[in-house]
């Protein structure tokens, strides 16, 4: 599945947030093998120049950038937002959050729709969070968006994927547009969940980097997306209701 | 004259954005700038003029998710 005509290298999104150090941030993206990483802007100090030095860690890292309107709240913030990023990251994708509530931070998906027409009237590539309903899904197509990104449970989380009929749905619905589950995923076993329903990549950033060891949890992901992808492909018995024994009856000894 | 930048009170001589970021060592980095909550895009910061109380957002890359 192609990303705006752009064939990723891996169904695996990582975010670079929360890692104990900058050289286990590197280790493990490089580790994933992540097809694109998520990064943000926050304010600048002249004399601190933080931004900089991560901004030569990515380009060692050498991975295409998807940066994010995370923690804006207003349709004017995100658009602001996505412009600033477009001119520092020199890249027209831009990962859409507009934050409705904040206990969850579950999308505002009236702003959602809204900034993503804007957006999109201004030339970006919108990868919009949004929740899994069907109408969202629509009208962010009619705005112009060519990827969708549900949510599978509120970001950070680790509840994994808290509606599958709601993004089963999705999937049935809108079988040539990309998919990607973002936020809520806690365990490969997730990650393998989304993409054995068929979606075309998944975002992660809290279940890597805060695990024990975000290293061996990026290669777990990294198999888990894999193994998802190759069981979807290979096409998944039915599940029934009752047991069928799996070894043959016939020629079984009568031994009562 | 008094201007706010990343919300600090700040005494600048300069008249224009430009000039601004180059006043507080904003120089040979990578950042984005917006002027009273609107981007200015690098290509039109010379032309930005300020007044006393503008407030200028000043961001870089930082990790996220």
């Amino acid at each position: 599945m192609l990303f705006y005509g752009t064939e990723l290298s891996s169904p695996l999104m990582l975010g670079t947030a929360q890692y104990p150090s900058p050289d286990i941030l590197s280790e493990t993206v490089k580790v994933s093998g992540a097809g694109v990483i998520t990064v943000s802007l926050r304010r600048e100090s002249a004399n601190l120049r933080a931004g900089q030095a991560f901004w030569s860690l990515l380009q060692d890292l050498n991975v295409p950038l998807l940066p994010n309107t995370a923690g804006c709240h207003t349709v004017k913030e995100a658009v602001t937002t996505a412009h600033m990023a477009r001119e520092v990251f020199n890249t027209d994708w831009i990962k859409l959050e507009v934050i409705g509530e904040s206990d969850t931070l579950q999308p505002d998906v009236f702003g959602l729709v809204e900034a993503a027409r804007i957006l999109t009237e201004d030339g970006f590539k919108v990868f919009p969070y949004m929740t899994e309903d069907l109408v969202v899904a629509e009208r962010l197509l009619a705005a112009g968006c060519e990827v969708l990104m549900p949510w599978g449970a509120p970001i950070g989380s680790g509840r994994g994927l808290n509606n599958v009929f709601g993004l089963r749905s999705l999937r049935a619905h809108f079988p040539n547009v990309p998919l990607v589950v973002d936020a809520g995923i806690g365990l490969p076993s997730h990650a393998a969940q989304a993409m054995e329903l068929g979606y075309d990549a998944v975002l992660i950033n809290t279940a890597v980097a805060k695990a024990a060891d975000p290293i061996a949890m990026a290669r777990a992901f990294s198999l888990a997306v894999e193994a998802g992808r190759l069981g979807r492909e290979a096409g998944p018995m039915e599940p029934r209701d009752m047991a069928s024994p799996s070894t043959p009856m016939l020629g079984l000894a009568s031994l009562s | 004259m008094q201007i706010f930048v990343n919300d600090e009170p700040v005494t600048v001589g300069a008249a224009n954005l430009a000039e601004v970021l180059t006043e507080l060592g904003y120089t040979q980095i990578r950042i984005a700038t917006a002027v009273n909550g609107d981007f200015v895009p690098a290509s039109q910061r010379a032309a930005r003029l300020l007044v006393p109380g503008t407030r200028i957002e000043i961001v870089a890359p930082m990790q996220g998710g």
